[in-house]
């Protein structure tokens, strides 16, 4: 008889439409790290969700300690002593960290707070389990490294046993991954069971004692991850084999069609500036990678290239000529496409139909309108076409409501209608942000098939092994500042992974320039 | 000196209105909610005090008792106003509606239904409520007679002195304790900012933003019954926009209570220097102008809109006021 902390057994639950987890069965052994693998929409989200409580299965049972528990709400998963670390961290930015800490748990005296008492449980924990913390930061001011470890400190400080990292590393550096990597082989040597989400292959080998893989709300198997190799689990995972090396020429650099220079750019939100003097250029037929962790600068300097926000000083040449105070259509006129990071709200209109989405950028053209009024059949004859080049599938063509379609088709309607007019310049951001492996490898096809027709393209991404598989340049941003240049061949993830965190850089933009 | 303490003296007076209603739209705010119905909360606050003082004159026992009655009047304004408030709650909280409507629907029911029950209780075209003079603090609640040449202190304290004044400092420091030292602060303040930050730990964010706009129609019902003693001309169905103008205390005040403290007293000044502006000689009288006076009464809604401009940038509003709170969203 094994030792199991908590059985989910035969779990199945539904959605209108969708069964999003079909008879699961998971066992996670007591001071195990048990790593859940699957594709986006596999349903890992969803079984966990089922164990803190959020969803209610429609099927199966819970056990703890070899007890069946009914877990109504994240507070009865609380009592149960399960904790979660969600993917976006809970966490109150303009609250301490010990604030955020206790939050909910407080310890009182007559309703009012016992912050000294608390502070004393909280460094306890932190020394006992090597996570280094500053309790009175405030959360805004510290690192997403930091941010994790309270998250991690909130479930200790309700004496959690059973942990769950929701995708832990996905806002991480590589060297902030090694240390969550040993923290929670810290936590299983204490005795903590933990549940750790991924579809990060490398982590799992890494870390996980066994593997449960999920794959269209089915369990494919357990397997221990000792005896199988990465191969074995993407299989599993994707169904089929999956070649993890995009394959592409040398690239073969021409005309420069973009070149900033000086550029600093005003934030959002705040007076500081987000990009400080930025120069750099790309040219026809290479790929330039902006690699960063986000919040960077990069999309601030995305909006001030695209015309989404105003420049404070420096200048955007395109094909030589000034384009910095050009309106959005101009500088989209002149050749410059955007795949934007944020799909939903720079990207798409989601209540407009896909065909009407397809033609955002040319309605105005002579072919789809005519004194001011659209011709929707030549409209929809034009969407027609792109849905069948660029393989986008909905639920009924091209009168489909975008906001019924799927993650990976939204994104295939962006680079449809993005490549369609045939840009000199692609600023793609993030463009496989949250797709499953299928979908990433058809948008990675795409890019370099522009780069080998002669456009210039500048990536910008979060995700390493995108930069370094796709790039023939990669330029490291940090703090608003281009810190490195950096050649993929010659270059290693860790070396990537200091610039990336502040910890090194060259001064890149005289020799850059040369 | 006379003039200065006039000044002071009435400063506070009108400060003291707004600090507890922008003290109000604090809590409110702080926890998610947007009260855009301080308005119309201060007026049915005022309607309800200002009914049970005059029935207390009418009634003799009040003029015997008068704090006693006064104390007893300022609760029910904030009561009446935490019951209104409840309105603005269920349409805000648990209907999800918009705020901004929300608010403005009871900022337009609250002066109809207090001119119909002025009337109903006074009779047609009597539109005022008199407050009764004896709610005034005065030398003899302090056992001694009024000077024959009131010094500078005298004159500060005296001239206009309600029951409102003191409470209001005590509510301004019980608002202070409870925002930032107690349980309660911290799990308010965490749903204004993240509720699902407050959720995933098992807050009721529902719960701790009833609790926070109770607490704002608390404040605003008290915060209608001062201004309406301040007046001084009795109750009518008006709080002349100082609901609106305590929420730009509030924000002014950074949400904070020691700031919305300092920034109720700023507006309450030039409130009062628009209209003690004939009094003060060292003020130029612009004479060749018809209705100069009104270039005076200008001035606090100049100042506001000047000084919203420039620290409206800096503002650190709660990041998630205004919006509803759904549970199934994460």
């Amino acid at each position: 008889m094994e030792d199991y902390i908590i059985e989910m057994l035969h779990i199945t639950k539904e959605f209108p439409g969708l069964k999003a987890n079909d008879d699961i069965t998971l066992q996670l052994r007591r001071g195990e790290i048990h790593a859940l693998l699957g594709e986006n929409g596999a349903g890992k989200s969803t079984l966990m969700n089922v164990l803190f409580g959020l969803y209610t299965p429609e099927g199966g049972e819970i056990k703890k300690n070899g007890k069946t528990v009914a877990i109504k709400d994240p507070n009865t998963a609380t009592e149960l002593g399960i904790g979660m670390v969600h993917q976006h961290f809970q966490l109150v930015h303009n609250f301490t960290v010990l604030q955020n800490i206790i939050l909910g748990a407080e310890t009182v005296r007559g309703g009012f707070l016992r912050l000294e008492e608390s502070r004393k449980k909280v460094m306890e924990l932190s020394e006992r389990y090597g996570l280094k913390i500053d309790t009175d930061a405030l959360i805004e001011d510290i690192t997403v490294g930091m941010q994790q470890r309270v998250e991690i400190l909130k479930m200790l400080y309700r004496d959690n046993e059973v942990l769950i990292f929701d995708e832990p590393t996905a806002m991480l550096t590589p060297q902030e991954i090694d240390e969550l990597m040993q923290i929670m082989k810290n936590l299983s040597a204490e005795g903590k069971s933990i549940l750790f989400i991924s579809h990060k292959l490398n982590e799992i080998k890494a870390v996980a004692d066994r593997c449960t893989v999920l794959r269209k709300g089915k369990c494919v198997g357990t397997v221990e991850t000792a005896s199988a190799s990465k191969e074995d689990l993407s299989e599993m995972m994707v169904g089929r084999r999956v070649d993890f090396a995009v394959a592409k020429e040398e690239a073969k650099p021409g005309q420069t069609v973009l070149e900033v220079k000086q550029l600093n750019v005003t934030g959002k939100s705040h007076l500081k500036k987000a990009v400080k003097n930025i120069s750099f250029d790309v040219k026809c037929g290479e790929i330039v990678c902006i690699a960063g962790i986000d919040g960077n600068g990069q999309s601030e300097l995305v909006y001030a290239l695209t015309g989404l926000m105003n420049t404070e000083s420096g200048s955007v040449l395109f094909n030589g000529e000034d384009i910095t105070k050009e309106s959005v259509r101009k500088r989209n006129m002149k050749g410059l496409a955007h795949i934007p990071e944020d799909r939903h709200e720079y990207g798409l209109i989601l209540d407009y139909s896909l065909a009407q989405n397809l033609v955002l950028k040319k309605y105005f053209f002579d072919d789809f309108q005519k004194n001011g009024f659209i011709d929707f059949n030549a409209v929809d004859e034009y969407a027609d076409k792109l849905i069948e080049k660029y393989d986008i599938r909905s639920s009924s063509g091209a009168s489909s409501s975008t906001r019924s379609m799927s993650g990976g088709n939204q994104q295939k309607a962006i680079v449809a209608r993005e490549l369609d007019y045939d840009p000199k310049l692609l600023i793609a951001v993030q463009p496989t942000r949250g797709m499953d492996v299928g979908a990433i490898e058809y948008i990675h096809k795409q890019i370099i098939a522009q780069r080998d027709a002669g456009k210039a393209i500048l990536l910008i991404s979060l995700e390493l092994d995108e930069v370094m598989n796709l790039s023939d340049r990669i330029l490291v941003i940090y703090e608003g500042e281009i810190v490195g240049q950096l050649e993929p061949k010659s270059t290693t993830v860790q070396e990537l992974g200091l610039y990336m965190a502040g910890a090194k850089r060259s001064d890149v933009l005289t020799e850059g320039r040369e | 000196m006379r003039i200065a303490a006039d000044l002071l003296g009435s400063t506070i007076l009108f400060g003291v209105p707004l600090l507890l209603v922008a003290l109000g739209g604090m809590f409110a705010e702080r926890s998610g909610v947007i009260n855009l119905a301080l308005e119309g909360i201060m007026i049915i606050g005022a309607l309800a005090g200002c009914l049970f003082l005059r029935s207390a004159n009418l009634g003799g026992w009040g003029v015997n008792s008068p704090q006693t009655a006064m104390f007893i009047a300022i609760i029910i304004a904030g009561v009446i106003g935490a019951v209104f408030s409840l309105l603005l709650s269920f349409a805000a909280i648990n209907l999800k509606a918009n705020q901004t409507i929300g608010g403005t629907a009871l900022n337009q029911f609250a002066p109809a239904f207090a001119v119909v029950l002025t009337w109903a209780i006074q009779g047609q075209g009597q539109t005022s409520i008199t407050i009764p003079t004896w709610v005034r603090i005065t030398q003899a609640n302090f056992g001694f007679a009024q000077s024959a040449s009131p010094g500078f202190f005298e004159n500060l304290i005296f001239k206009s002195f309600y029951l409102t004044t003191p409470i209001a400092f005590i509510l301004l420091i019980a608002s202070y304790v409870i925002l930032y030292k107690t349980k309660l602060g911290l799990r308010l303040r965490s749903c204004g900012e993240h509720p699902q930050a407050a959720a995933s730990v098992g807050i009721s964010v529902y719960k701790m933003r009833y609790i926070g706009t109770t607490i704002s129609g608390f404040l605003g019902g008290i915060g209608g019954l001062a201004f309406t003693v301040a007046a001084g001309s009795g109750f009518q169905s008006t709080v002349a926009g100082y609901g609106f103008l305590a929420l730009a205390v509030m924000i002014f005040g950074n949400w904070k209570p020691l700031s919305i403290f300092g920034a109720s007293m700023f507006f309450a000044f030039f409130k009062v220097i628009s209209s003690y502006s004939g009094s003060i000689p060292f003020l130029p009288k612009f004479e060749n102008i018809t209705n100069s006076s009104y270039i005076y009464q200008c001035i606090p809604y100049v100042v506001t809109m000047l000084v919203l401009i420039f620290t409206s940038k800096r503002s650190q509003a709660p990041l998630a006021e205004g919006q509803p709170y759904d549970k199934g969203q994460r």
